[in-house]
């Protein structure tokens, strides 16, 4: 074998080369050309990255399907769904400015590495000039980190964390979700009608991104009413038994326990908590309450009967009688036979706006597409009047304060509208403490290469 | 030359070839035709082919060599990438000082693991490993990344902000990872040849550059008098224990070798897309990294590599395959055959891409214990043995027999 020996003189040496090499300036040069993807046939590509396995795959299945039937009708199929009802009239059924709109699915897995794996793919590829889906906060933001560096449009899909439009806002990047802010918002004011103004919160939480800024918007939303935040105990996402969590809640002196958790970890927390009588105890003279600030159906249904009665907020419900919700409604129903969750109908009016700005800008570049969304206001979506802001690309909406309803009529009659909470209640300024301050700025919007 | 035999030049020689030409091979159906669902020849997965052909070499050193079997590779991965990221956080966008910076912290990272680890052998190494990459993963996912002290960014993953140092940074260089302004994502060329398309670009170059450079190093090491002490640890370490030979310093060096492969494919998947995730060093990544050297043959050179490419396909090729397009493919048949052939091949694509590859890797391992190089090995005999007269076999008893695989 070769001797490999170190002299101090040719170690500085190396440094020093090294160092210049460093510090030398750009030997390679790279500049910018046209847009990423810039369709020139008869058709467009939009790529749908959504979890088609791992822990959220049924929100994935239906935001596939959701995707599917807007694709279908802004190729001029179907029944045109929201498309009648969308207060821009500019979409006419034939496409994107007349392209036909073609599509490429992925699997996000909900893991980032994956998820932009995939978005990669459908970009570089496929030719993608527009990435949109997930169901998870940590996927949303890596993903809308790529399509930021690589000049394309990302429309996220399901992601209530407030980083995504907070402190990891990006220019190339738009939520029309509701966020956790808005949900501690929303709730407050139904849940001191409920349960009044003196109350001790005891808070579980998942242990990361999503977890944490939830926790924080609720207990600042409900310290604000006068209650009180005991405890705020975090758990471990892969939880799966939460009794040893639960158990210290009792001897807390709290009378309300508040479950930052989502999906199956929902699912199981709620169980153990009802499971320890939680429901039938009487703290300070007080009947002891259970919230879940962030419902989805597809959460009820796992949680069965425990769910009557519990608080939560969504962002929207198949039970709505808007006409955009009816018509939304009504040609889901028809294509899949059971009515869509709020995961599906996020990706589906995405989509639309997507088309609806780009066809009002006049160009796929994302910049123009960009600036046709800022500050755009719209209605008839089943959210009422809806506004993109433009400094954080967030929208603002109506949030539904929900409950889980006692006499359901059918598998899919599981929650209850108990309030509809105006969009003034919910806004906050774009440099709020809680979405990333003076610091957070969406950086310039990429056309890339 | 380069202090191999005829033999070893060959083969890399071939990989040159085959890692060079790539876009290429990679590319061999035309854009606009139905087969090009099947083309993996975009910078990304190519990029993917390589990085994981290096881990999956770096584990075969442990692996393939000493028998050790670790399932705790992935955390060596991760690792890897968030020392990279960090880099790009503080320093500045090239490339070089990420993936020094993450080939040492891995190396040093495997020095601690392989200490406590290598105290056991077999099943019970296997497990300690497990445990603390499942360990890396908890403390990544959650507990490094609280408000308070923030090193991984938890579930959303280690990323670069404007807001970051980037002490080294200046105006002019690109706001990308960049190897002395050279952008890693880049294309230095895109050709188009009547209906086919072939991208060459910056990182993957990178990649295949330093997957020869680590290549050629895992056959020296193959071929090294220290090779041959990790052999004769695989094959009986008790003998090796009474020839008064300690072979815990050569399992150790082996571990941490192989640490330092993933360490620096770590550092390599930052480079070509900044972002470090904790689930990198999930225990099903680790699995799949075994599953990539089983596959492909391990103790074999090439095999790894193989099988790295071969589960990154079906991943992300077979993944991406849905209805719509099934439907595209079958739309030549009559309705009622085009439906009923979309109802049978469904599950096995799209979502069902996990089951096509756990039936694959079924059927390499019962039918070619060795992996893909087995394969290869009793196709080219085929090949040869045709026409020719058969030779007299060796005799079989009077052959020595190769150790079984701790893994049989």
């Amino acid at each position: 074998m070769s001797k490999f020996n170190v002299t101090r003189r040719g170690a500085i040496k190396t440094t020093a080369a090294a160092g210049a090499g460093l510090a030398l300036p750009t030997i390679f040069t790279s500049s910018a050309y046209a847009i990423t993807n810039n369709p020139t046939g008869g058709s467009v590509t939009l790529g749908f990255n959504v979890p088609q396995t791992g822990p959220y795959a049924d929100e994935g299945a239906d935001e596939l399907r959701a995707y599917e039937l807007a694709v279908e009708h802004l190729n001029g199929g179907g029944d045109g769904g929201m498309l009648n009802t969308f207060s821009s009239k500019v979409l006419d059924g034939t496409g994107i400015m007349g392209k036909k709109v073609e599509y490429v699915t992925g699997d996000t897995q909900t893991k980032s590495d994956a998820a932009r794996a995939s978005a990669k793919s459908m970009i570089e590829k496929d030719g993608a000039i527009m990435i949109t889906g997930g169901s998870s906060s940590g996927v949303a933001i890596a993903v809308q980190g790529l399509c930021q560096e690589a000049g394309v449009i990302f429309m996220a899909g399901l992601t209530h964390s407030n980083d995504t439009t907070g402190k990891d806002r990006k220019a190339n990047g738009f939520r029309h979700f509701f966020n956790g802010y808005m949900s501690g918002a929303a709730l407050a004011p139904v849940l001191k009608n409920l349960y009044g103004d003196d109350r001790k919160a005891y808070h579980l939480t998942a242990d990361y991104t999503w977890g944490w800024t939830q926790q924080e918007s609720i207990a600042a939303a409900t310290e604000a009413l006068g209650w009180e935040t005991v405890n705020n105990v975090l758990t471990p996402l892969a939880s799966t038994d939460f009794s040893s969590y639960i158990a210290p809640v009792l001897n807390s002196g709290a009378d309300v326990l508040v479950l930052n958790h989502y999906g199956g970890n929902m699912v199981n927390s709620l169980t153990n908590a009802v499971q320890f009588g939680l429901r039938e105890k009487q703290v300070n003279g007080k009947n002891f309450e259970i919230v879940v600030p962030l419902f989805s159906r597809l959460m009820a249904r796992g949680a069965g009967e425990n769910i009557k009665g519990i608080v939560g907020s969504t962002n929207w419900h198949w039970s709505l009688q808007d006409d955009g919700s009816k018509a939304f409604v009504k040609s889901f129903g028809e294509k899949y036979g059971f009515p869509p969750s709020q995961a599906a109908h996020t990706c589906y009016v995405q989509t639309l706006l997507y088309a609806d700005a780009v066809t009002r800008a006049g160009s796929f570049a994302p910049c123009d597409v960009a600036a046709a969304l800022e500050g755009f206001e719209f209605d008839g979506m089943g959210n009422g009047k809806t506004l993109y802001r433009a400094e954080d690309h967030q929208c603002f909406k109506d949030v539904l304060v929900v409950k889980g309803k006692e006499n359901p009529q059918s598998e899919f009659d599981l929650l209850e509208v108990v309030e509809v909470t105006p969009a003034a209640q919910v806004t906050y300024p774009p440099n709020h403490p809680m979405f990333g301050g003076d610091e957070a700025s969406l950086g310039q919007c990429n056309n890339g290469a | 030359m380069l202090g191999l035999n005829k033999k070893d030049m060959t083969l890399l020689i071939v990989v040159a070839i085959l890692t060079l030409l790539a876009p290429f091979i990679l590319n061999p159906f035309p854009v606009d035709s139905g087969m090009a669902q099947f083309n993996a020849g975009y910078p990304d997965l190519m990029q993917r082919f390589v990085i994981f052909g290096i881990l999956a070499i770096g584990f075969n050193i442990l692996f393939g060599l000493t028998g050790y079997l670790s399932f705790g590779h992935a955390a060596f991965l991760g690792v890897g990438s968030y020392a990279a990221v960090w880099m790009f956080k503080l320093l500045s966008y090239n490339v070089v000082p990420a993936i020094l910076f993450s080939v040492i912290l891995a190396g040093l990272f495997s020095v601690l693991i392989g200490y406590v680890s290598l105290r056991r052998s077999g099943i019970y190494f296997s497990i300690l490993t497990l445990a603390f990459a499942q360990m890396s993963f908890a403390l990544a996912y959650s507990v490094l990344s609280n408000p308070k002290f923030n090193l991984t960014n938890g579930e959303t993953g280690l990323q670069v902000y404007a807001d970051d140092p980037q002490i080294l940074h200046r105006d002019g260089l690109p706001d990308v990872p960049h190897l002395f302004g050279w952008a890693m994502r880049d294309n230095f060329l895109e050709l188009k040849l009547g209906g086919w398309e072939f991208t060459f670009n910056n990182g993957y170059y990178l990649c295949a550059a330093i997957l020869l450079v680590v290549f050629y190093l895992s056959i020296r090491l193959f071929r090294s008098p220290f090779g041959l002490m990790l052999r004769a640890v695989k094959s009986n370490q008790q003998r090796l224990n009474y020839t008064g030979l300690n072979p815990k310093p050569y399992t150790l060096a082996a571990f941490i070798i192989s640490g330092m492969y993933a360490g620096l494919a770590g550092g390599l998947l930052a480079s070509m897309d900044p972002l470090a995730g904790a689930e990198r060093m999930q225990w099903t990544a680790s699995g799949e990294i075994v599953l990539m050297t089983i596959l492909g043959g391990a103790g074999t050179l090439i095999g790894p590599v193989l099988g790295a490419g071969f589960i990154k396909y079906f991943e992300n090729i077979f993944s991406k395959i849905n209805d719509n397009v099934l439907h595209q493919w079958f739309s030549f048949m009559p309705d009622g055959m085009e439906d009923f052939l979309v109802f049978i091949v469904h599950p096995f694509v799209g979502k069902g891409w996990h089951l096509t590859l756990g039936i694959l890797f079924m059927l390499v391992v019962t039918f070619l214990p060795g992996g893909l190089v087995e394969g290869g090995q009793r196709l080219g005999r085929l090949v040869r043995s045709r026409g020719k007269k058969p030779e007299d076999p060796k005799d079989p008893e009077h052959h020595p027999k190769e150790t079984p695989h701790v893994a049989e």
